[in-house]
């Protein structure tokens, strides 16, 4: 469990890290960020990158901040900044829910939301939120920037659309209507593991039904995804355990589960009605 | 936790643990801490597959990468005999012991396949990795249960037919009013210390000594292991104890590690250090537990138990390691357990497969055999409508039939119950929770619909393993009091309780005795801290050389106060008149000077104020217990929620009961995790699954609930003076049996669960199948 040889570079601003990154790509270089994710990979030789770019240096990176109509997460921003709501209205309060359920105390007061974001594992509790909400992130290298949408960026089990040479500089979530209801529920088999399933839902209730609705499950397929099935069949619809029963019962059926040598697809299928059903009635009270 | 106005009898006070200031200081030396000039790091490259013949081994790019030593392969050891038992030589066993490092066949992933020895150990692992290996693969054999194949030319899998019994079985199955049968599984998973293991060896050639530091639990028994495997005299070989991050059976064996570092040090004339990462401790080091029983009882009408017939398969693993069969065959003799079982047959089957070699882990056989009769008992409860406590009263073994003889063996002693009152211990359990209002509240809230039950099952220990055990005791010219065992220390508080042992017999402060254990050049003879055994044994010779050591002070010091020694006692290390009225008095540190070697006074006695006393045994003793859960069951995910769990045990006598609570409670926590979350599973190639702790599921502090512990000390052990009874395993052994008994309560479905760990998913499959909607 020692890591493989590698050279170590700590760049000061974003244009260095990006100027270093460029050269080392084509050498596997890999960004360090919180290290919560590659260090433990690096110390079971699963990963022998040959370059860290530690961008834990880069002030630039630490920023947190509220600007048209987005809450903009830095990609040195640790999981800890979210424990209290960071804005104001369903989205701080919904980001301090979920951030409970990322591991423990110590992997939150280092790990990273974006670096959770790069890193892809399909349980990320905040690939689920970015998902369900319809986040992007600002992805950024020597040959320029680009935005990347929710939908178009995970890519499969830690596979993303950032190519080697980019870095991820931030995220950006929407500010949430303050009328917006939001639940999240997971299940796993201990506290502050990744869950087997989970789930994010959010509504927006107007003359005593469900105007709009989102459903993203994160842990079940490949990639977090919204499904809109489980949203249609809330649309208009008043409520309550029959509302949300029917929806849960939808997306059941409406997902690919993924099967491993522990885990039968049937099973996180069963899941996938018991977390979706729960967090609608989160999203209630 | 203790005030500082705590004066003796020590025994039975909760006085705080004279291990922890260096601990708590981090001052500790555990075996990372253990470092000797000019050391080599030994890093081992292990078998990535299950079963195959190796067709070639090419480390020439390891030993040209700068930094590298030496790098051996199983020609380099030819040596070398595979691993030992700790008792010698078993002819029918032998061939299937594992050698040091892997010989024309791999049999597990994480089969020690090649040694490295380098410089730091970085460079030791960059090596590993560059060591061709090339394996011809074969079929691993991964289930104890499938038809036994050939381990070696003329060597079945199946190493062993274990057979225990007595009375005419066939006789009472064929008269019988009811028979009941089941078929239990019980998972693999292992004691997991926080430190993994570690071995550092060290070759004084000055003085032709060979060191192995690192490994607590049984150094004397590794010394001779280790001097028979490389034809040492036992005296030029020293192990020493260090402190250690848990031990729970596995850890301190001696495994092919420990005899590499040996070895290489010996030869190279230069330390060797090895420290083994997380991933190789969950391949490498020993597994437990998984064994399948298909048991029936043969009851009469009134569901009095007639017979029991148990055929069992021991998923050994690999290889047979130290612990030879002591498992498989402890099973057989533990298994009746409390009752009164008036015949019995248990017939094991001990096979190998391609997994990690199994062994000892806490409670070993206890915990299977707990689960596997007390889901048989309560099979009987209801296949013939008897209330589950009523089933037990009938069958329970009262406390006018101690002591209670069984022609049955446990560790090669037959099986002996010293004393106790099984029914009375649960009656009073009853008592401190509750009973019936407990049952009232549960039946309330299963009549709104909550998943909710209660378990609740009976376990007899054994604890104290002999034959004997030996200490000796000297109190210096200052009156510090330096005890000498052979005992070992895993953490368990081993100093504390002996010093309060020799305290109260020496009439001086706990805190004023140095307890040494563990280190093998300075006592010959131990057996170590394993089966429960450190407390009944180590503390009675403690106990007996103690009042030796009291005899001879008062000796001496009659003569000095001129009186005699009946009229004296100790306090506080000073020698005082026993009527308590006023006098001279002289104290221990005084009476050490006045014996010693030149001492004119010394006379005819021994110099020194010292004494040996031995602890000799027969049979080792026998505590008991219940365990009470109450738990909910998430219908919609397979999830248990453990509410309240309650222990109750009669240890005879607590030495410090805050550590015997300790002992408990952590016992119930690893318990917990057997029942519900650890579990070593493996792909149909034979590799294994869960080698990191996001896939080996321990249980942590959300998981496992604070439980409630009723220790009572009604019947001490007639078998030793201070009559003790074990701890070390009580907290653990009935954890699986009752939370499978609360969950089959809870799901309203009675023999629900015949299969740990009760996964969530395993559960919502008991549930969709047989559960109404």
């Amino acid at each position: 469990m020692k890591p493989a040889a590698f050279r170590y570079h700590a760049p000061k601003t974003v244009d260095e890290a990006v100027a270093t990154l460029a050269e080392v790509a084509a050498e596997d270089g890999r960004v360090l960020a919180g290290g919560q994710s590659l260090v433990p990979t690096m110390a079971f030789r699963l990963a022998k990158p040959a370059h860290l770019v530690d961008i834990n240096g880069v002030e630039a990176l630490k920023r947190l901040t509220v600007a048209d109509g987005r809450l903009v997460i830095g990609a040195c921003v640790r999981h800890a900044a979210f424990h209290r709501p960071v804005c104001p209205g369903p989205l701080g309060k919904l980001l301090s829910d979920v951030v409970r359920h990322i591991a423990h105390h110590p992997i939150r007061n280092r790990g990273t939301f974006c670096g959770s974001l790069a890193h892809a594992d399909p349980a990320s509790e905040w690939c689920l939120v970015l998902t369900a909400l319809d986040g992007e992130v600002l992805a950024k290298s020597a040959r320029g920037e680009r935005v990347i949408a929710a939908r178009d960026f995970f890519k499969g089990i830690m596979t993303t659309a950032l190519r080697d040479d980019e870095l991820l500089v931030e995220a950006r979530l929407p500010i949430l209507a303050a009328d917006m209801r939001c639940g999240f529920y997971e299940f796993n088999r201990r506290a502050g593991d990744f869950a087997l399933a989970a789930a994010l839902a959010c509504y927006r209730v107007a003359s005593g039904t469900i105007a709009e609705a989102r459903v993203a499950l994160g842990g079940v397929e490949v990639s977090p995804r919204r499904i809109a099935e489980a949203e249609r069949a809330l649309f208009g619809a008043e409520p309550g355990d029959k509302a949300f029963r029917a929806a849960a019962e939808t997306a059941m059926a409406a997902v690919d589960p993924m099967e491993d040598a522990i885990t039968s697809a049937d099973y996180r299928r069963d899941l996938v009605l018991a977390v979706t059903r729960r967090a609608l009635e989160r999203a209630s009270v | 936790m203790n005030s500082p106005m705590q004066t003796q009898p020590w025994i039975g006070q909760s006085v705080e643990r004279l291990e922890d200031p260096p601990l708590v200081a981090g001052r500790g030396a555990y075996a990372g801490d253990i470092n000797f000039p000019h050391q080599l790091h030994m890093r081992i490259a292990r078998s990535g597959h299950a079963h195959g013949r190796i067709v070639s081994i090419d480390a020439s790019l390891a030993r040209a990468l700068p930094g590298v030593f030496a790098v051996w392969t199983a020609e380099d050891v030819a040596e070398v005999p595979p691993v030992d038992f700790r008792e010698g030589s078993i002819p029918a066993l032998d061939p299937y012991r594992q050698p040091v490092l892997a010989k024309g066949y791999v049999r597990y992933v994480g089969d020690p396949i090649a040694a490295v020895f380098a410089s730091d150990p970085y460079v030791a692992e960059d090596a590993a990795d560059l060591i061709a290996v090339e394996i011809e693969e074969l079929p691993p054999l991964l289930d104890a249960r499938a038809a036994p194949g050939e381990f070696a030319p003329g060597h079945s899998t199946e190493a062993a037919l274990i057979r225990q019994g007595y009375g005419d079985v066939d006789a009472a199955f064929r008269t019988a009013a009811h028979i009941v049968e089941v078929e239990l599984a019980i998972g693999r998973h292992s004691g997991v210390p926080l430190e993994t293991r570690g071995a550092i060896g060290r070759y004084d050639a000055s003085r032709g000594i060979l060191e192995l530091h690192g490994a607590a639990k049984v150094p004397h028994r590794n010394q001779e292991l280790l001097a028979r495997m490389l034809r040492l005299p036992p005296s030029s070989i020293h192990v020493h104890e260090s402190h250690v991050g848990g031990g729970f059976g596995i850890r301190g064996e001696l495994y092919p590690e420990d005899v590499l570092v040996c070895v290489a040090a010996k030869k190279f004339n230069r330390p060797v250090k090895w420290i083994e990462d997380r991933r190789e401790h969950l391949i490498a080091a020993n597994h437990s537990r998984q064994q399948l029983h298909k048991i029936r009882a043969a009851v009469d009408k009134d569901g009095v138990i007639l017979a029991i017939d148990d055929v069992y398969f021991h998923d050994q693993g690999a290889y047979v390691r130290t612990h030879a069969a002591r498992v498989v065959h402890m099973t057989a003799g533990i298994l009746p357990g409390p009752y009164r079982v008036p015949a019995y047959r248990a017939t094991g089957h001990f096979r190998l497969t391609n997994k990690t070699p199994a062994a000892t882990y806490r409670a070993p056989g206890r915990y299977e055999t707990t689960f596997v009769r007390e889901r048989l008992v309560d099979a009987i409860a209801q296949n013939l409508s008897i209330d589950r406590i009523e089933i037990r009263r009938r069958n329970c073994i009262g406390p006018t039939e101690m002591p209670y003889p069984r022609p049955l063996e446990a560790l090669g002693e037959e099986i002996h119950y010293d004393s106790g009152d099984y029914i009375g211990l649960l009656d009073k359990l009853f008592a401190k929770i509750g009973w019936n209002e407990l049952n009232a509240a549960v039946k309330a809230r299963k009549a709104k619909g909550e998943p909710v039950g209660i378990g609740i099952e009976m376990f007899v220990e054994k604890s104290g393993l002999g034959p004997i055990d030996g200490v000796k005791i000297s109190i210096d010219t200052s009156g510090f009091v330096e005890v000498v065992t052979g005992g070992a220390s895993i953490g368990q508080g081993f100093e504390t309780v002996m010093a309060q042992v020799a305290a109260d017999a020496l009439g001086v402060d706990y805190r004023r005795c140095r307890v040494i254990h563990g280190q093998t050049d300075r006592i010959p003879f131990g057996i170590g801290a394993h089966a429960s055994r450190a407390t009944v044994m180590t503390a009675s010779a403690t106990h007996i050389a103690a009042l030796k050591l009291r005899a001879k002070a008062l000796d001496m010091a009659a003569q000095l106060l001129q009186t005699t020694p009946d009229a004296l006692d100790i306090a506080d290390g000073e020698v005082v008149r026993k009527d308590g009225k006023p006098g001279p008095s002289i104290s221990l540190g005084k009476i050490a000077q006045n014996l010693a070697p030149t001492s004119q006074l010394l006379g005819e006695r021994e110099p020194g104020l010292s004494a040996e006393g031995w602890f000799r045994t027969e049979h080792q003793v026998y505590p008991y217990g219940s365990h009470v859960a109450v738990v909910r069951v998430d219908r919609e995910t397979g999830g248990v929620i453990i509410e309240r769990y309650c222990i109750a045990y009669d240890i005879g006598r607590a030495i410090n009961p805050a550590l015997v609570h300790g002992q408990i409670v952590g016992g119930f926590a690893q318990g917990l995790g057997g029942a519900l979350l650890e579990e070593f599973t493996y792909s149909e190639r034979g590799d294994p699954l869960a080698v990191t702790f996001a896939d080996y599921l321990l249980p942590a502090l959300r998981e496992t609930p604070r439980p409630e512990v009723l220790l009572r000390e009604d019947y001490t052990s007639p078998l030793n003076p201070l009559g003790i009874k074990g701890a070390g395993e009580s907290g653990i052994t009935a954890v699986g049996a009752t939370i499978a008994s609360a969950i089959d309560d809870a799901i309203g479905i009675p023999g629900a669960v015949r299969e740990l760990p009760v996964t969530p998913q395993r559960l919502k499959q008991i549930l969709d199948r047989r559960a109404p909607r």
